[in-house]
């Protein structure tokens, strides 16, 4: 899977660099993309916090849904993005304005204006990409299913 | 990041010492299944929500390697490694195709798909429209609305045509369905389909990529390129009922293809790769670019010295100047024209048989892309099953050998050559 916008190393720095992940447009559906990357995120030891206003009041995850990325209460270092281009807009404002690290846009999702605005506020910017592929491929795991990592290894210790 | 060049790939590429034991050579993982850690963990991997091993048929990290390498050689996102090359076919087919649509492919390829194609398919109602190898305008005129696909071979089997894969690529983006290349012939040493627009690649990887003759194993490469989102390919774009509704493209992206070829096509298929063969096409593929430049060097001098003898006809070989694929064969071989070849030998049918009958050196066998030589007469054996106007258009007519050359030194294979020659 070639890298040809974000260095290896950018990727791996900002998901070493990150412990909170707000989700915007978490889904609790088991079968939606976006349920299956907080599972796996999770349980790489990450705290995920889904936010949906069509799913407050419940648990996704075990954790409490938020409706805004203004109302969690404690820091957030990533907003990772499962909602439209268009949308993803607005969301990366509310990430500016609540002090995150980075803003991930999902497969799919791009919006070159946010970035600026993002990139511009100081914060690390990847559109267009999975967060839990770029860890399975940055950690050998997603491997397995014959992706071309990119990546070169003379011994055991992996990226992530 | 550094791009490290085609030899180093192809030595490193997907492989990394061994994390639990530190073994340096890839691990032939013998095994048939994995366990999991808990209930959760076995959900999750079934679900897809998380990587990992299940059951040999559908992942195994042998095969994962040799499935990386490929992948990244090829230029490509990911890749899937089956039985054999008809495997390959088969499972990319069951990707793309519904039950009533077609595709068009050359009439030129190896006879055995062209088989595969016209009967083994039709039983899947799945219908193939034959276009002139040599002509692009010919497949644009072959399409049909039903079209799903474009099917091609970058180097063809047997003749050495050389097919104009960027015209025929134009033809496709155009008509909005993807170019499959079968790029066994050629190796992606010589030529790289995706580079000049090609989206996926099929490989019999029991030829060149292995190199030695012991092992069946077929390549599937996912170009990553293809945008599977506009509802003709329901298997990529719609929810799939055995995985609980998820989609293959909104999931996957650009893996989504070589990803929906292992959990759909193969699993439910079945033409899974034995690890065993995996680790000896990966040791091949270490040794790949130096094979090959020595199949071209070797290949280019026996048919220089064909085209010289007074019991030959004809050669056809795209290395050779006055080829008519010799232009061609400059844009998308510049490093040689391959390793096969035919020629036609005066006597016809008769003659071609007394030739595979007396050759010393040779291998009279039906296969290619072996260390040693080989020779097949293809009117009598691969090519037999077709009918003789359409063995005449594939190249493979009464009077045609076809000539594997091998790594043997290259006086020794023009001398069985000339004595077999000499009996006719």
């Amino acid at each position: 899977m070639t890298n040809a916008q974000y260095s290896d190393d950018y990727i791996a720095r900002i998901l070493k660099q990150t412990r909170t992940i707000a989700v915007v447009g978490a889904s609790p559906e088991r079968n939606r993309p976006s349920y299956s990357v907080m599972q796996f995120l999770q349980k790489r030891g990450f705290r995920i916090i889904p936010v949906n206003p069509r799913a407050v009041g419940g648990l996704i995850l075990g954790e409490k849904v938020y409706d805004s990325l203004a109302g969690i209460p404690f820091p957030i270092d990533m907003v990772d993005i499962f909602r439209t281009s268009d949308a993803a807009g607005q969301v990366t404002d509310e990430a500016i304005a609540i002090g995150a690290k980075c803003v991930w846009m999902q497969l799919g999702v791009r919006n070159e204006a946010a970035a600026e605005r993002a990139g511009a506020a100081g914060l690390d910017v990847v559109m267009d990409r999975c967060s839990k592929i770029e860890h399975g491929r940055l950690s050998g795991h997603i491997g397995w299913m014959g992706v071309d990592t990119g990546i070169i290894n003379n011994s055991r210790r992996r990226r992530v | 990041m550094t791009e490290y060049g085609f030899d180093t790939l192809s030595i490193h590429a997907g492989a990394a010492p061994d994390p639990t034991t530190g073994a340096r050579i890839t691990p032939i993982y013998q095994t048939a299944s994995y366990v999991f850690d808990d209930v959760n963990h076995a959900a999750a991997l079934f679900n897809l929500q998380e990587f990992g091993n299940i059951y040999s048929r559908i992942t195994n990290p042998t095969n994962a390697v040799l499935e990386g390498r490929i992948a990244a050689l090829e230029g490509g996102t990911a890749a899937l490694g089956v039985g054999s090359g008809h495997a390959a076919q088969f499972v990319v087919f069951h990707t793309l195709m519904q039950p009533g649509d077609e595709f068009v492919a050359a009439n030129k390829l190896y006879g055995g798909s062209m088989n595969q194609f016209a009967h083994a398919f039709a039983k899947m109602d799945w219908h193939v429209r034959w276009a002139e190898a040599n002509d692009p305008d010919s497949f644009r005129k072959a399409l049909t609305p039903k079209c799903k696909a474009i099917f091609i071979e970058s180097l063809a089997n047997p003749g050495g045509i050389v097919t104009d894969i960027e015209a025929i690529a134009k033809i496709a983006n155009d008509a909005g369905i993807p170019l499959i290349v079968d790029n066994t012939m050629a190796t992606p040493y010589l030529c790289r389909p995706l580079a000049h627009g090609a989206h996926i690649v099929v490989h019999s990887a029991t030829k060149f990529l292995g190199g030695h003759g012991n092992s069946i194993a077929g390549l599937i490469v996912d170009g990553g390129s293809f945008d599977w989102g506009s509802g003709k390919y329901p298997t990529m774009s719609e929810p799939s009922p055995s995985y609980h509704g998820m989609r293959m493209y909104e999931t996957f992206g650009n893996i989504g293809f070589a990803i929906a070829c292992r959990v759909l096509g193969l699993r439910d298929l079945g033409p899974a790769l034995a690890p065993m063969n995996a680790f000896l096409v990966l040791t091949g593929i270490e040794t790949l670019p130096l094979r090959m430049q020595r199949h071209c060097d070797n290949a280019l001098k026996v048919a220089q010295h064909l085209k010289a003898h007074p019991k030959v006809t004809w050669v056809s070989y795209a290395g050779l100047p006055d080829d008519p694929y010799f232009r061609l064969a400059k844009k998308y071989l510049p490093k040689g024209a391959g390793g096969v070849f035919t020629f036609g030998v005066k006597g016809g049918y008769d003659a071609g048989v007394k030739i595979v009958s007396e050759v010393k050196l040779f291998s009279h066998l039906a296969n290619i892309g072996d260390t040693r030589s080989l020779i097949i007469h293809p009117s009598s054996t691969t090519h037999r099953q077709l009918e003789e106007a359409q063995a005449i258009t594939a190249g493979a007519g009464p009077d045609v050998v076809r000539l594997s050359i091998g790594l043997e030194d290259v006086n020794d294979i023009i001398a069985d050559l000339n004595q077999a020659l000499a009996a006719v």
